[in-house]
């Protein structure tokens, strides 16, 4: 990806105040954006609504307005627990989880998204751990997080949860040897060029900076 | 019952040692009883999830998704794609959908895949491994096999999110899906039908990164399942399974609350009914016991049964 800010003025230049516009094109079912009625059913229906700045519907509502900020630097998208229960009440049919995925990632993008948003992180992580070797690392995706804060917090955090990995371990649910080798794909090459590749056909396709 | 074959896909947390490897080994034990044969597809890969959406971006996920799609058709062709994982299933059938639906993602799809050596062809089928037991099985072919009903045990059927919606189990509400209560009934167990945190949110990966907000939706699901009497929680996903059995300890430690209720896979409830061992039914894969369940496992019965008085044989000599 190239420098994040620098894309970001490219993509403002050339939508100016039409922030709808720019969802549209952009964003991972954006087209959808337009078609909220602001019923409100997607708030209520969140099991993290109270925990969210601004709802979906008034996520949209924003978007609509051109507060194109307020909406990428929020960190409201990443609350979305991928329940998928505001998509099947919506009276509309809104793909409302991947609305809000893909506003995450394209705030993600632009380098908008707040840094430390916790969820950001755990995203980020998971998908450099799965693509690696083409399958997850529990062990590696577990520590990872554990340690993002750095080596004192981690070793904290790994002394609170004690119990619940020393139980995993005894259930064998969890593989210390996991740390040097754990499962993976044979392929990890060619799953490695193919997703270069993929990630260039996104960025041609959006007008994305390049990969 | 003639053996019916699919291509499996088992999904990262099932794999040896992992967070769902009982999961895996309740199901092998299921599949084997009901003559089903599921064959791994060759070096399946992740799916990306639902949380890697940050970093994957849109084609990629599908490409992840399309790239088993392509393994399977070539190396199992003709066979459904059955999931176990909730996860992998619902990413893997929103991939066939969005693909399906559009010949340029297809294409921008292949195109990519080429990289791997690969093609999709676009003749995959997307199954969970629910809707083989209820649409190919079918409650009565899952009642046939059993030999210890689970009498006396009574169930909280969680059926969760993802599993759930947006796709869901054929002809089943979203609010109040019906075929878990189904199947605890047909192993002779007691559905717990009132309990309302059926399709609530366990707040699957978040329970990693916001683990407050999501261990107070795990209370409730825990609480919700005592009030109404629950020996054990039954669900079909591993990260419900997971996060409302292994957070419990960490609820009691910020709250001063006393839970202690055992979650358990569908696919263990069947193993134990139809005679497995606690092994071979995953029931040493807990960190709370499901102790009801390890004692009817543990329970000899007579297996060499006169089928028409089913009583043993011998005893009317």
């Amino acid at each position: 990806m190239g420098a994040p800010g620098e894309f970001n003025l490219a993509a403002l230049a050339r939508y100016g105040n039409d922030f709808l516009a720019e969802v549209e094109e952009r964003v991972e079912e954006g087209e959808w954006v337009k078609m909220c009625m602001q019923c409100g059913v997607c708030a209520g229906s969140c099991p993290f609504g109270p925990d969210w700045e601004h709802s979906p519907q008034k996520i949209f509502m924003m978007i609509r307005a051109g507060k194109r900020d307020e909406v990428l630097a929020s960190d409201s998208m990443w609350m979305c627990t991928s329940c998928y229960n505001c998509v099947v009440r919506c009276p509309r049919k809104l793909p409302i989880t991947q609305i809000m995925h893909g506003l995450a990632a394209y705030a993600h993008r632009l380098g908008l998204a707040p840094k430390m948003q916790p969820t950001r992180r755990w995203s980020l992580l998971f998908w450099d751990n799965c693509t690696k070797t083409g399958r997850v690392n529990e062990l590696k995706l577990t520590l990872g997080l554990y340690f993002m804060d750095g080596i004192v917090a981690g070793f904290k955090q790994a002394w609170t949860l004690r119990n619940i990995g020393l139980g995993m371990l005894l259930a064998k649910r969890l593989n210390p040897f996991e740390l040097i080798r754990g499962h993976e794909c044979k392929d990890k090459a060619g799953i490695h060029r193919m997703l270069k590749k993929a990630a260039e056909i996104e960025a041609r396709k959006r007008g994305f900076a390049k990969p | 019952m003639a053996k019916k074959e699919y291509a499996f896909y088992p999904g990262c947390s099932s794999q040896l040692r992992g967070s769902a490897s009982n999961y895996l080994t309740s199901v092998n034990t299921m599949c084997e009883t009901l003559d089903v044969k599921m064959t791994p597809i060759p070096d399946w890969n992740c799916c990306g999830a639902s949380i890697s959406y940050a970093g994957a971006g849109e084609l990629s996920r599908h490409v992840m998704n399309a790239r088993n799609f392509a393994l399977s058709e070539t190396h199992l062709p003709g066979q459904d794609v059955v999931a176990t994982c909730a996860a992998c299933w619902l990413g893997a059938k929103e991939t066939k959908q969005k693909l399906d639906a559009s010949s340029q993602l297809m294409a921008e799809t292949n195109e990519a895949l080429k990289e791997a050596g690969l093609q999709y062809q676009g003749r995959t089928e997307v199954r969970h491994m629910v809707e083989v037991l209820i649409e190919d099985i079918g409650y009565e072919g899952m009642a046939q096999p059993v030999v210890k009903p689970l009498e006396g045990v009574k169930i909280a059927g969680y059926v969760g999110c993802q599993t759930n919606r947006p796709f869901g189990i054929a002809g089943e509400s979203f609010e109040n899906p019906l075929y878990l209560d189904k199947l605890v009934e047909t192993l002779g167990a007691e559905p717990l039908t009132k309990y309302e945190q059926k399709v609530t949110c366990c707040g699957g990966a978040l329970a990693f990164s916001e683990p407050e907000k999501s261990q107070k939706q795990i209370k409730d699901i825990v609480e919700s399942a005592y009030d109404h009497g629950a020996d054990v929680i039954v669900t079909p996903c591993p990260l419900c399974q997971a996060n409302v059995e292994i957070y419990q300890s960490e609820i009691n430690r910020r709250h001063g609350t006393k839970l202690d209720m055992p979650v358990v896979y569908y696919s263990q409830l069947m193993a134990v009914a139809y005679g497995a061992t606690p092994k071979a039914a995953g029931l040493d894969g807990h960190i709370i016991k499901p102790k009801k369940l390890q004692e009817i496992a543990v329970k000899v019965v007579p297996v060499d049964l006169d089928q028409r008085t089913r009583r043993p044989r011998g005893e009317n000599h």
